[in-house]
């Protein structure tokens, strides 16, 4: 599955808009990944899950942060996310099925924020996007 | 399986009454196919589906749609018995139209991306969370007469 030409473009201006509010963003997408899928707190006993908790802000920053250097390198993917795939790989070890549920949070939270580029087609875009990168972050799995 | 609190009923039947059936209907039935073209597959029927605008302009889709939506709506009145209230569209679903369960879960998320953006703010985690529970519910009960 390779993002065509649209797709990428799509990504990339949606992300100038989003990278402003990437903080916040990454927050709020992992405290929708942790209300509506509390199995995914499993991940993180040493951390302090409350809404506004420093480790959460970090973490989301983080998260989004990566999501970002994968759209400023569309055109590889594999390569931007490299050391990030060997990390979930041997450390983390995240069952794969995560993947879908924090790409979903996190289109949500797009949607709530973003409305009107939220388009349909956008929608499509990010949805296989965050599959993409679901895909390198566990090709190194097995 | 899904157990509705009364302050998980009362958020639910809040946000649902503010909730445009014909709008939104049209708008998450028209992105089940746009965003998983795949799931094109059970409407050869419906016309042309060549393109996202095509896709949400389509009159049957946005029909078809406000059915989905509206049995959805039905359902909100008896989360107690999701099982019960869903219990012959069940049967429907897989004798007559044979859709893979998968699919209910698909159209779930994508409803719940479509409230996130009509309500935006609104949409908050905690709100989001009860709305998983319905859909969940939802797909349950509609895959619980397949055999």
């Amino acid at each position: 599955m390779s993002l065509t030409k649209t797709e990428r473009t799509i990504i990339v201006s949606m992300w100038a808009k989003i990278s402003t509010q990437a903080d916040t963003i990454g927050t709020e997408t992992l405290e929708r990944l942790f209300l509506s899928y509390p199995q995914t707190k499993t991940y993180f006993p040493h951390f302090d899950l409350h809404p506004g908790s420093a480790q959460l802000r970090a973490h989301g920053s983080k998260v989004v942060a990566a999501v970002g250097d994968a759209a400023k390198s569309i055109d590889n993917i594999g390569a931007a996310l490299s050391k990030l795939s060997e990390l979930h790989a041997y450390i983390l070890r995240v069952d794969p099925v995560n993947f879908k549920l924090l790409s979903h949070c996190l289109l949500v939270t797009l949607a709530a924020r973003f409305p009107a580029d939220f388009t349909a087609e956008a929608h499509a875009a990010w949805d296989k996007f965050l599959s993409v990168v679901s895909s390198v972050l566990t090709e190194k799995y097995r | 399986m899904s157990n509705f609190t009364a302050e998980d009923k009362a958020a639910i039947t809040s946000l649902w009454a503010k909730v445009n059936v014909e709008d939104a209907g049209g708008e998450t039935l028209g992105r089940l196919l746009v965003v998983y073209p795949w799931t094109q597959r059970f409407f050869d029927s419906f016309g042309s589906l060549s393109s996202p605008s095509a896709i949400m302009g389509n009159p049957k889709v946005k029909a078809h749609g406000v059915k989905v939506l509206t049995s959805l709506g039905e359902a909100i009145k008896n989360l107690d018995d999701l099982k019960g209230t869903f219990g012959q569209l069940s049967e429907l679903h897989c004798d007559k139209l044979h859709v893979d369960p998968e699919n209910f879960r698909l159209l779930g998320n994508v409803l719940v991306c479509v409230l996130a953006r009509n309500f935006g703010k609104e949409f908050t985690p905690q709100v989001q969370a009860v709305f998983q529970k319905v859909v969940a519910g939802v797909a349950t009960a509609m895959a619980h007469k397949y055999h």
